[in-house]
């Protein structure tokens, strides 16, 4: 049986880590996500003054309890949401594969590019990159990482000085720190020396992203990996810098599915057609869910930039072997870390 | 109340079998391309997904003993050619122990022993999927046996693909079929030219003109059916102008003898004396017995002529026409004493005619022959080998040539004629030889005046 399986019976009971209601309306909808409240609410509450027969009952989950919960009401046990959002894009490309999704078309699905749409049934509503996070007092000038070649040499050249002050997702716990593992995996040889230096410094492998900002901003940790940029943006300190890594950026873009038992499917379908209109765009842009298009600011070459495509291709990333490479691979470099 | 359904015409029946065919072949190429395309597609796509099973076999390695399948992005790169078919795939160790995959299901038709790639029909949740299975052998120091690779796809894009074979193909049929139809149309309507022109002749006609239609310039079909018509407007013009000449001829020959008749009875109303009185009377019955034969002549001749268009033509032996004609006697009526002989040979005369009105023109002839000519009468059969004649002959001059020529038109009655005499017999004969093709000859011979009806005759083979 898939690990995630095990993972999710291993778990006493499943249970999301905050809710909340918004609006009066009759009509409910159920929404599950792993995006933070905070982050989400302009957009709901637009959501909702733009229908007010609707009211919203969101339900904010990790990515790993969410699609255990989905796959169980896609096989007919528990409540099913109305509309399930998610960043662990794999996973939703999973429930795609498994059948879980009911399709959906309007003008402005059709609008999106090829890679943040599959088969019509699972839709990227933001774009939002992967981001080294560093502490600007520690860190300054020519010594700033532009890319993962000076991150590396910088672990060689000072692994002192980044000792236990290096810090990423735990794969195991995120399932979004895990989908940017896998991608950086495919770029085989940067991926490789980058466990190693992760050994070398004693890199922390931890859990969400507002923690690990928190500890950048308060100086715990110098340098942050692979964080999403998107949860920067909300609680921005001027401790903080943000780099988008010149050699690749990743480009993940938060999907949204509507499960095929859901209870509610129209309401689904306007939340959806709401979030990729402008007005909606505008909203997640606001919120730090859309990146800027904008080079000077961001520094960033259009050639640097890899979308994580909606495609089965992500299917891989699922496979138990190799995850469980993936993970030995990992625990390796990070136990080493953890026993100097 | 049901409309009667307005006749279907000749362009629509021949435009609907068209438009039929055209269908009925369309639906078969239509039929075809489908399938066609589905083999394309099934082939394309198979191919496709045999790709990526080979390139997840050619990923899997024994480590520690155990197969391990390195799974490569390339296999589900080349599955995603199909961009919107859901996929699954499975690697299953020695007997069928699941190793790696999306989930356990489904197994398909279990391992036959065979080790080239198995094709196999299943349902992927609830949709239709082609699945390929290859297995790999292994004969490794810490394992042997085989490592089976399952991989799955729906099948939207073969049946995308199948599609738009077809109609790559069925866009240009389609236009073929039109301008097929378009050109049937011109060609249809070409064809029935002959026909509107006819009918539109048919229709600006004068009800009254009978006479024959130009077949000139029209096709064999419809010369066929145009010279059927012309025959029935020739027959019907000579019923009619019969009719018109039978009314004129009554009414012609009908007044004077009746107007005669009618003084002649005034006249005796006028006369006391008895004995004047009788023989105006006598007078008087004479002429009405010369009425009676004069309607008998007309009615004759328009019978003849009615006879010579519609009764059929059969197989006659003159002989009998002759011996009927002495056997009725109806010259002891007009020339009580008169002798008739009868002149014919131990062979039978045949011609093709109507006996009845044969023997008309044959009474006719000898009526004539007992009116003016001289005793003894003969009425005589001649057979030849193309022609043959019923004749009468009597012993005198016969008429002189000023009358000779004359004799045969209709009302040809001379100052000399006796009045009971219409004028009408040699018309008669003249219309039978005319109708059955042949003539009538007057000849003077040695012995006499004889006047002969000459046809055809029918020759001994053709008599049945």
């Amino acid at each position: 049986m898939s690990c995630v399986l095990a993972l999710s019976l291993s778990l006493p009971a499943m249970a999301q880590e905050d809710r909340a209601r918004f609006g009066a309306g009759p009509d409910v909808l159920l929404v599950r996500s792993t995006t933070d409240i905070g982050i989400i609410r302009p957009v709901i509450d637009a959501f909702i003054a733009a229908n007010p027969d609707l009211s919203v009952d969101y339900e904010q989950w990790g990515s790993n309890d969410l699609f255990a919960i989905t796959r169980e009401a896609c096989q007919g046990q528990g409540d099913p949401a109305d509309a399930v959002i998610s960043s662990a894009v794999q996973q939703m490309v999973w429930l795609v594969n498994a059948a879980c999704a009911a399709p959906y078309r309007s003008a402005l699905t059709a609008a999106l590019p090829a890679d943040r749409r599959w088969r019509d049934e699972i839709w990227g509503i933001t774009e939002e990159p992967a981001v080294t996070v560093y502490n600007k007092r520690a860190i300054g000038g020519a010594d700033i990482p532009r890319d993962r070649f000076a991150l590396l040499d910088m672990m060689r050249a000072q692994p002192d000085f980044l000792r236990g002050r290096i810090a990423t997702y735990d794969i195991q716990e995120s399932g979004l720190g895990y989908l940017f593992a896998h991608i950086d995996s495919l770029e085989a040889t940067t991926f490789g020396a980058m466990l190693e230096g992760f050994a070398r410094v004693g890199a922390i492998a931890t859990c969400c992203s507002a923690e690990i900002i928190d500890g950048v901003a308060e100086g715990r940790y110098y340098i942050a990996y692979n964080v999403l940029g998107s949860y920067i943006a909300g609680a921005l300190s001027p401790e903080v810098g943000v780099i988008l890594p010149e050699d690749y950026t990743l480009v993940l873009s938060r999907s949204l599915l509507i499960p095929r038992a859901a209870r509610n499917p129209d309401g689904a379908a306007r939340l959806l057609d709401f979030v990729l209109s402008s007005e909606g765009r505008a909203l997640l842009a606001a919120a730090g869910l859309a990146m800027r298009a904008d080079p000077d600011e961001s520094g960033l070459l259009p050639s640097a930039k890899r979308a994580i495509a909606l495609s089965p291709a992500l299917l891989i990333a699922m496979d138990a072997n190799r995850r469980s490479r993936l993970f030995t691979l990992w625990e390796d470099a990070f136990i080493e870390a953890a026993t100097p | 109340m049901t409309e009667p359904r307005p006749p279907v015409s000749l362009v629509a029946r021949v435009l609907a079998a068209v438009i039929g065919i055209l269908v009925a072949g369309g639906l078969l190429v239509a039929g075809s391309t489908w399938f066609n395309g589905r083999q394309a597609a099934r082939q394309a796509y198979d191919r496709i997904l045999l790709g990526a099973a080979n390139d997840i076999a050619e990923s899997v390695r024994v480590q520690g003993g155990v197969p391990v399948a390195d799974l490569p992005v390339s296999a589900f790169e080349l599955l995603a050619q199909a961009p919107d078919d859901r996929i699954h795939y499975v690697v299953r160790g020695p007997a069928g122990t699941y190793l790696t995959g999306l989930d356990d299901t489904p197994a398909g038709p279990r391992g036959s022993g065979a080790v080239g790639p198995v094709y196999f029909d299943a349902q992927m949740q609830g949709e239709p999927a082609r699945y390929v299975r290859v297995t790999r052998l292994f004969a490794e120091r810490d394992f042997s046996g085989e490592v089976s690779v399952t991989v799955g796809q729906t099948l939207r894009a073969r049946q995308a693909m199948a599609l738009d074979l077809m109609l790559d193909a069925l866009w240009p049929m389609l236009l073929a079929g039109i301008a097929m139809l378009v050109m049937a149309w011109f060609v249809v309507r070409g064809a029935m030219r002959p026909l509107d022109a006819l009918s539109e002749g048919m229709t600006a006609r004068d009800p009254y003109d009978l006479t024959p239609m130009s077949t000139e310039g029209l096709p064999r079909e419809l010369q066929v059916m145009l010279g059927a018509v012309n025959r029935f407007m020739g027959r019907l013009d000579r019923q009619v102008d019969a009719m018109r000449n039978l009314i004129s001829d009554t009414a012609h020959q009908l007044r004077t003898p009746v107007a005669a008749i009618r003084v002649q009875a005034e006249t005796i109303l006028d006369i006391p004396e008895p004995e004047p009185r009788e023989r105006a009377l006598a007078r008087l019955l004479a002429r009405t017995r010369s009425l009676g034969t004069l309607l008998d002549q007309l009615l004759s001749r328009a019978l003849v002529i009615h006879r010579t268009d519609s009764a059929p033509r059969l197989p006659l032996d003159l002989r009998e026409v002759a011996l009927d004609i002495v056997e009725r006697s109806d010259h002891e009526l007009l020339s009580p004493g008169a002798e008739v002989r009868l002149v014919i040979g131990e062979e039978p005369v045949m011609v093709a005619a109507d006996a009845f009105s044969v023997t008309e023109a044959g009474r006719n002839l000898l009526s004539n022959a007992l009116k003016h000519g001289r005793a003894p009468v003969l009425i005589g059969v001649e057979g030849g080998a193309a022609e043959a004649a019923l004749w009468v002959q009597d012993a005198g001059p016969g008429p002189d040539a000023e009358t000779t020529a004359r004799l045969g038109a209709r009302f040809e009655r001379s100052q000399s004629s006796p009045e009971d005499s219409a004028g009408l017999g040699l018309s008669i004969v003249k219309a039978v030889a005319a109708a059955f093709g042949g003539r009538m000859e007057m000849a003077q011979r040695d012995d006499g005046f004889r006047v002969s009806l000459i046809l055809p005759a029918l020759q001994a083979e053709d008599t049945p």
